[in-house]
């Protein structure tokens, strides 16, 4: 089953974010300060409250940090059945709530290895998923 | 200052309904208003504070005073989710303990058993967050799941383990009559009951209830005063707890920094406790709190809560003995003013006597609102007997 993908809030501080994913580019920002990057996209650093935060581009490539079958969608996903929401550790750090896709929902495990897709909503933006790293995908970039 | 001792929760009220389609929301608030100032011996017009969250209808709490006609001095209508009530009960202390209000009246009320539900986080418009959770199909069980998952990765616990939550509190809901689900469930009937948000099943899941609840919380003056027994505010703590741009950890609540707070104010530590109400949203939202208010190690929940460990009367922590948000209720998806409820009928020695811990002197009650993973508020509240 496909998901749905629901068009996304979007602010002027978060403009600059998802302007990326229509061009396949996970931004994150770092903090010039103390140097770790924050997600979710903000105007200040929540750990040591600088102003001073850089987009730059992530990896695109993380660990699954905790991962839940759910089929008790709400809003666009009140139909979506069975889907994997993740929370996915960044190799920059942090993590982000996501979905894993492109795989047997149940498969999904902590500790599993992957990368960034990019599903359009068709408005002009597209979703942040993951989906496992294998052998057989080549990974661009890496 | 410290609010210890300054305050008493004179009057306890808990909404008999679960299903209320032909009440309005602010009669449920006026009716569990009457309910637990009769039960105090006291009358609306005693009232000089009032405190309710933003969930209530109308401004504040302006349109619930300006219903049930309150003459108010103070009042607060601050919100931590479910949490709220066990907070507010700090607030009013601390109001109560400062001299500015005699008596404080805290409602709750809602019918979301008879409404449909509101999309988590849509209470007061877009929150930051919005455009980076709702579209990844974000919802309550997913996230309470994420940490329940993260949890038995870390630190090995099993379904069968957070199922003894559930178990205990439906042994306890059998003596409520008012209780929604009154049969008592197995481990097995929990473990094999459907899965939400893996590895969270039906029954690791609180009820949807309509209905509320209220305090009355007084002076010490006044509390002498009373025919009815009072119990005593010893000690309160909160705590926002948050995602921390992306570098929580979601096996840890903020119950460590709220719990170590009202146990530093009540002057007790967890051994000295007799009876705690914890928010079950969901079996694992007990457990983490069992973990984080120091009951037991860190990580050490799920074999703590084996061997009957909560069952009342005679388990070494028996809790929510009115059978819970498990079991029993969770009125207006909020279920820290049952919890305070309990744990006052408890101390005044007014629980089901299956289910009463005998000579219970201290009692605690904790609220997780909101999101584990993401956000949550989190209040303790210690209570005493009168006298103590
Ligand atoms: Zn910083």
């Amino acid at each position: 089953m496909t998901l749905p993908a629901p068009v996304p809030d979007i602010t002027p501080e978060t403009e600059t974010f998802w302007k990326a994913t229509a061009t396949g580019r996970l931004l994150i920002q770092r903090c010039a300060e103390c140097e770790r990057c924050v997600w979710y996209p903000r105007f200040l650093c929540p750990a040591c409250h600088s102003t001073d935060l850089l987009w730059t581009e992530a990896s695109g490539r993380g660990t699954v940090h905790s991962a839940t079958v759910t089929s008790r969608g709400i809003l666009d996903y009140k139909d979506a059945g069975s889907y994997v929401l993740a929370l996915v550790e960044l190799d920059e750090g942090p993590k982000m709530l996501t979905n894993v896709v492109e795989c047997d929902p149940a498969e999904v495990f902590i500790g599993q290895r992957v990368e960034v897709v990019f599903h359009d909503t068709g408005a002009g933006v597209a979703l942040p998923r993951f989906r496992p790293v294998t052998e057989a995908v080549a990974i661009p970039g890496a | 200052m410290s609010i210890r001792g300054k305050a008493f929760i004179a009057g306890a009220y808990e909404h008999p309904g679960r299903e209320l389609p032909d009440h309005s929301i602010p009669r449920i608030h006026a009716e569990v208003a009457l309910g637990a100032l009769a039960d105090a011996g006291l009358t609306l017009v005693d009232v000089d504070a009032y405190f309710c969250a933003a969930d209530a209808p109308g401004l504040g709490g302006l349109a619930m005073a300006d219903y049930l006609g309150l003459r108010v001095r103070y009042t607060d209508s601050s919100d931590m989710g479910g949490s709220v009530y066990l907070s507010h009960v700090g607030h009013a202390a601390a109001a109560i303990a400062a001299g500015k209000c005699s008596v404080a009246l805290i409602t709750l009320g809602g019918r979301p058993r008879t409404t449909s539900l509101r999309a988590p986080g849509q209470l007061m418009g877009a929150p930051p967050e919005a455009g980076f959770e709702p579209v990844f199909g974000l919802n309550v069980s997913a996230v309470y799941a994420l940490a329940a998952a993260r949890h038995m990765y870390r630190y090995g616990t099993t379904s069968e383990q957070l199922a003894e939550i559930k178990v205990a509190a439906s042994l306890h809901a059998q003596h409520n009559e008012n209780a929604l689900l009154r049969k008592p469930v197995t481990v097995e009937q929990v473990v094999s009951s459907p899965m939400v948000s893996s590895p969270l099943h039906r029954l690791d899941c609180c009820v949807v209830t309509d209905g509320g609840g209220a305090l009355v919380l007084v002076n010490e003056d006044i509390a002498r005063g009373l025919d009815r027994r009072c119990v005593k505010v010893l000690g309160h703590g909160e705590a926002i707890e948050h995602s921390h741009g992306g570098w929580q950890d979601i096996t840890v609540t903020g119950a460590v920094r709220s719990g170590r707070d009202a146990f530093d104010e009540a002057r007790v530590t967890p051994a000295d406790v007799d009876y705690v109400g914890l928010y079950d949203s969901f079996t694992v939202t007990a457990l983490l709190a069992i973990e984080d208010l120091g009951f037991c190690a860190k990580g050490e929940g799920g074999r703590f809560v084996l061997d009957g460990a909560l069952q009342a009367p005679h388990g070494v922590l028996p809790f929510n003995t009115d059978g819970g948000s498990l079991c029993n209720n969770h009125p207006a998806n909020r279920g820290g003013m049952t919890k305070i409820i309990e744990a006052v009928r408890q101390v005044r020695g007014e629980a089901h006597p299956a289910v009463q811990v005998p000579g219970c002197e201290i009692a605690l009650a904790h609220g997780t609102g909101g999101w584990l993973t993401t956000r949550m508020g989190n209040a303790t509240v210690i209570l005493g007997r009168e006298d103590a």
